[in-house]
C-alpha cells in the first residue's frame, strides 16, 4: 500500500511539472498584456519601462526559471491587474467556489443516487420512466438558460429565493461561509442546485445503469437465495458493487465543477473564482491565469489520488494489486 | 418413507416479445428424505428452470403457471414472498453453476456467511460467526478461521464452491437444490466435490436435486435420475435401471454419447439435429424430429406411462430391454 501510493505521489508530481510547462507556454502564446495594461498614448520609454517592471523582457525560458523557483516558495507571481499575490486573488475566492461546487455535489448524489436506484429496481414502471426522460432534461438543457429560468421563476415570479451573491455569511475555521446561516443557505439552493443538475443526471444513469447490470449477477440471485431480505440484497450486495463507478465519476466531476463552475457563477453572481478567471482572461492577466491553471492542476492531482484511494476502501481487489506492486 | 418434494404438473413459461417460452411444461417427480435426485438434460431442456421455480427466484417475465410444488407437505407455489423467502437458504438451499460469480467480490466471506445465519436464526453476531467457521471446516477448507476474513478472490474456483456449499448447509436444509455446481471445475476437484456432499447429505438427512448434463456425475451420486427434454420429463427412473437399459430414445442417445473405454475405436453414437427451440414448440412429442423411431403417431402428445414397474417414460414407442 505504501509503495503504491509513492508511486501514486510520483505520477502525480511529473504531472504537475509537465503541466506548468504547457499552461506557461499555452498563457505565454495569447496577446500582449502591456498592450491592454498601458494606456495606448504612453510614449515608448514608458513602455519599455513597463515591461521590463513585469519582467516580459525575458526569453521565455528565463521567466519560465523564474516562475518555478518563485513558486517553489509559494509564490505564483503578482497581479497585472489588482497589482496583489495572484494566489492571495484567487484564495480569497476559493471558499465560495467550494462551497458552491461541494453543495452541488452532495445535491447530485443525494438526488441521483436513490432516484438512480429506484430507476434501476423498476425499469419498466412509469415513475422510472419519467426519471430517465428527467435525466435527459438535464443533460441537455444548457446551464446558463436553466439558471436564468430558476431566477425568473423562484426570485421574480415567486419570490422565494434571492436571485444573486452570497447572502449573509458566517466564520468557520477562518474563513466566511454561506451555509452556516439561513439567509446564506437560501442563496446557495439556487446555483447549488444549477449546478447540480448535470451532474444529478449523470449519477441517476450510472446508477441506473449499474443496478440493472448487478441484478443480472448471480451473487445477487445467489444472495436472494439465501433467504436475505430485499432491503439488505439492495442496499449491500448490490449498491457496494455499484458505488464502485459512481465514486469515480463523482470524484472526477468534483474537479471539473470547482474548475468550471464559472456560467453558473456568472448567472447568480456568486463571488467565486470563476468570475476572476473571466475577468482575468479578459485583462490578459497572465499570473492569475496562471495561478488559477496551476491550483486547478494540483487540485485534479489530489482528487483523482483521494479517489483512488477510496477505490482500494470499496474494491478489495484492488487492495491486493497494490500490495503486490 | 417420507417425501421432502413433490412437484405435480410445474408448468413454468416464459412470456417474452416473441411469444410464449415453455421452460417448463408438465414436469412431475418426487424425491425423498435423504435421497438423491439427478435431473439430467441438455442445455435449455428446462432443469434449471425447474431448480429456481421450487425455490421461488424465476424472474419476470417468467413465471409459474400451474402445477404444485409440495414441499414437506406445503404448497410453495401459493407461498406468500416473505415466507418464501423464510425457507430460502434456511430449508432450502441452492448452490449454482459458476462459483467465480455466486459469491459477491466486494464483500468478505465471513460477512457473506454471517448474513445468512442471522437470516433465519436469531444468535449473535459470535455465534453465527462461529456457525460460519465450523461449516467451513466441514466442507473442508483448512484453517476457516483466518479463510473468514478472505475476499472471494483469494480462494480458487474449487474453494469458491466450496464456501457455497458451506453457506448452503449452514442451516442444514432439508433439500438443496444443486445446479451443475461441478461443471466449472477441474475432474479431480468435482471428484473431491461429490465425495464431501454425498458424505455430507447423508449425515444430514438432507434430500438433493442434482441438476446436471453429466450423466457421469448422476451415475455415481444419484438414487433416481429424471431426464428432461425441451421442458417435459421425458423418463425417470432408479437410476441404475435407468442407465442400464434406457426406455426413452434420448435417454439412450444420451448415455450412447458418453465416450466409454468398452467401446474403444468404434465411432462415437450422437443424437443428430439439436435441441428444438420452445418458443411456440408444436404439440407432440418434441423429439420426435431427432429420432428413429419416430413415427405418425408422435404427433400427439405421448403421455407419460408406467412401462415397467418403477420406470416411467413419455414414449410411445419405447425401447425394449433388449434393444438398449
Amino acid at each position: 500500500m505504501t509503495v503504491y501510493l509513492l508511486r501514486r505521489l510520483f505520477q502525480a508530481f511529473g504531472v504537475v511539472v509537465a503541466m506548468s510547462v504547457l499552461v506557461f507556454v499555452g498563457v505565454y502564446g495569447i496577446g500582449n498584456p502591456v498592450d491592454i495594461l498601458i494606456s495606448p498614448d504612453a510614449d515608448q520609454m514608458e513602455r519599455e519601462r513597463a515591461i521590463r517592471a513585469l519582467g516580459l523582457d525575458r526569453p521565455l525560458w528565463e521567466q519560465y526559471v523564474w516562475f518555478v523557483a518563485n513558486a517553489l516558495q509559494g509564490d505564483l507571481g503578482r497581479s497585472f491587474a489588482y497589482n496583489e499575490p495572484a494566489l492571495q486573488l484567487i484564495l480569497q475566492r476559493m471558499p465560495a467556489t467550494l462551497e458552491l461546487a461541494f453543495a452541488a455535489m452532495i445535491l447530485a448524489v443525494a438526488i441521483g443516487l436513490p432516484l438512480g436506484l429506484y430507476a434501476g429496481l423498476h425499469p419498466h414502471s412509469p415513475a422510472s420512466k419519467a426519471i430517465m426522460a428527467g435525466s435527459i432534461l438535464g443533460f441537455s438543457l444548457p446551464t446558463f438558460w436553466v439558471g436564468l429560468m430558476l431566477i425568473m421563476l423562484f426570485a421574480v415570479h415567486l419570490g422565494w429565493l434571492p436571485s444573486n451573491g452570497r447572502g449573509a455569511t458566517a466564520e468557520f475555521l477562518g474563513v466566511q461561509w454561506s451555509f452556516l446561516t439561513a439567509n446564506g443557505l437560501a442563496h446557495l439552493a439556487m446555483p447549488a442546485f444549477n449546478l447540480a443538475l448535470f451532474k444529478i443526471s449523470l449519477v441517476i444513469r450510472l446508477t441506473r445503469a449499474g443496478v440493472r447490470e448487478a441484478m443480472l449477477m448471480d451473487y445477487v440471485k445467489f444472495a436472494r437465495a439465501k433467504g436475505l431480505s430485499p432491503r439488505r440484497v439492495t442496499f449491500v450486495h448490490v449498491l457496494k458493487n455499484i458505488l464502485i463507478p459512481v465514486v469515480t465519476v463523482t470524484g472526477l466531476e468534483l474537479g471539473g465543477t470547482i474548475a468550471f463552475s464559472v456560467v453558473t457563477e456568472t448567472v447568480f453572481s456568486w463571488p467565486g473564482m470563476g468570475k476572476l478567471i473571466i475577468d482575468s482572461i479578459n485583462r490578459l492577466d497572465r499570473p492569475v491565469m496562471v495561478a488559477y491553471l496551476m491550483i486547478i492542476v494540483l487540485m485534479f492531482v489530489v482528487i483523482n489520488l483521494l479517489v483512488d484511494i477510496l477505490y482500494t476502501v470499496l474494491d478489495p481487489r484492488v487492495r491486493i494489486e497494490g500490495k503486490a506492486a | 418413507m417420507s417425501l421432502t418434494l413433490e412437484v405435480r404438473g410445474l408448468r413454468t413459461h416464459f412470456f417474452t416479445r416473441a411469444g410464449v417460452v415453455k421452460a417448463v411444461d408438465d414436469v412431475s417427480f418426487s424425491v425423498a428424505r435423504g435421497r438423491v435426485l439427478g435431473l439430467v438434460g441438455e442445455s435449455g431442456s428446462g432443469k434449471s428452470v425447474t431448480g429456481f421455480s421450487i425455490i421461488g427466484l424465476v424472474d419476470p417475465p417468467g413465471r409459474i403457471v400451474s402445477g404444485e410444488i409440495l414441499f414437506r407437505g406445503r404448497d410453495l407455489t401459493r407461498l406468500p414472498e416473505e415466507e418464501m423467502r423464510q425457507l430460502r437458504g434456511n430449508r432450502i438451499a441452492m448452490i449454482f453453476q459458476d462459483p467465480m460469480m455466486t459469491l459477491n467480490p466486494v464483500l468478505r466471506i465471513d460477512t457473506q456467511m454471517i448474513e445468512t445465519v442471522l437470516a433465519h436464526a436469531k444468535v449473535s453476531r459470535e455465534e453465527a460467526r462461529a456457525r460460519a467457521r465450523d461449516a467451513l471446516g466441514m466442507v473442508g477448507i483448512p484453517s476457516p478461521e483466518e479463510r473468514l476474513s478472505a475476499y472471494p478472490h483469494q480462494f480458487s474456483g474449487g474453494m469458491r464452491q466450496r464456501v457455497a456449499i458451506a453457506i448452503a448447509l449452514l442451516h442444514r436444509p432439508d433439500l438443496i437444490i444443486a445446479d451443475e455446481p461441478t461443471t466449472a471445475l477441474d475432474v479431480t476437484i468435482q471428484g473431491q466435490i461429490l465425495a464431501e456432499v454425498q458424505k455430507l447429505a447423508a449425515e444430514t438427512g438432507t434430500s438433493l436435486i442434482w441438476i446436471t448434463h453429466d450423466l457421469s456425475v448422476v451415475a455415481g451420486l444419484a438414487d433416481e435420475i429424471a431426464v428432461m427434454y425441451a421442458g417435459k420429463v421425458v423418463e425417470h427412473g432408479e437410476v441404475s435401471a435407468v442407465l442400464d437399459s434406457p426406455l426413452h430414445p434420448y435417454t439412450a442417445g444420451l448415455i450412447g454419447s458418453v465416450p466409454s473405454r468398452n467401446a474403444r475405436g468404434a465411432r462415437l453414437k450422437q443424437i443428430p439435429g439439436m435441441t428444438p427451440s420452445l418458443l411456440n414448440l408444436p404439440p407432440g412429442c418434441a423429439f420426435r424430429s431427432r429420432c428413429d423411431r419416430a413415427s405418425p403417431a408422435c404427433e400427439a402428445d405421448p403421455p407419460m406411462r408406467e412401462l415397467a414397474p418403477g420406470r416411467n417414460a413419455r414414449c410411445i414407442h419405447p425401447l425394449l430391454p433388449a434393444e438398449a
